[in-house]
């Protein structure tokens, strides 16, 4: 099952990436398997998206909660809370 | 209704004359936000905006819904920048026009409200003590916060 996952911002910068496809592990289902599973990189991956950092997530474009389902084909991305306008 | 994300300036005057069309339309009210010089005290030389494209555009579109479902919004024009910009330009652009005063405000205001803390956009400060994002701030989500609905029943 591959994700496309997007970062942004000062959690791009972090992580050196804008954009990668990932190949999810069995048994990663939702957008909080998914974190935990790219912290598990360790590094910047671990100090950007560790449990303690305010993280906002999106599936498909829309606003998502940690237990928000993901499926092959999506596009999620993570980024720092926003500050437009 | 009107959604443009653009690096391109815009001309408030034109997008104000141009909701002002149809004559059911008692009241336009709009918001024009800039770029300040100074932000926690540092000056502020040039303000970088990101966005997510696509996201941006349905998010902003959502918003709108939601305001015309809460007031009588007859039109509305959304304008937010990206890309590089100085101290004084124009970033964003909420107008909003409706039969009479009270809906365009109000709306206006949600409007804005609710770009703040929901549309996928971060800000990029360059200052004399380096580049630095901009913190999103606890007053913006208690100023969305005003417009939850109550729950039927709650207290």
């Amino acid at each position: 099952m591959k994700v496309r996952v997007l970062y942004f911002a000062g959690l791009r910068e972090q992580v050196g990436s804008s954009s990668e496809e990932i190949e999810l592990p069995a048994g990663v289902s939702t957008l909080a398997g998914l974190r935990s599973h790219l912290v598990a990189r360790g590094g910047a991956w671990r100090s950007a998206l560790a449990e303690t950092r305010l993280v906002r997530m999106a599936v498909n474009q829309q606003m998502a909660q940690a237990a928000s389902a993901i499926r092959s084909g999506d596009e999620v991305a993570f980024f720092p809370p926003v500050t437009g306008g | 209704m009107k959604i443009l994300v653009q690096r391109e300036d815009f001309d408030v005057g034109a997008e104000i004359r141009a909701l002002a069309g149809d004559a059911r339309i008692g009241a336009v009210a709009s918001f024009i936000g800039l770029v300040r010089d100074l932000n926690d005290g540092s000056a502020v030389a040039t303000m970088t905006l990101e966005h997510y494209p696509g996201m941006t555009e349905k998010a902003i579109g959502k918003i709108v819904e939601e305001a015309r479902g809460r007031w009588e919004v007859l039109d509305c024009t959304v304008i937010h920048r990206f890309g590089e910009l100085k101290p004084a330009d124009q970033i964003v652009l909420v107008a909003v026009a409706s039969g009479h005063r009270g809906d365009a405000f109000a709306a206006c205001e949600f409007l804005m409200d609710y770009l703040k803390t929901r549309a996928p956009f971060w800000k990029k400060e360059q200052t004399p003590q380096g580049a630095r994002w901009v913190e999103a701030r606890a007053t913006d989500d208690e100023a969305a916060g005003r417009w939850q609905r109550k729950e039927p029943g709650a207290a």
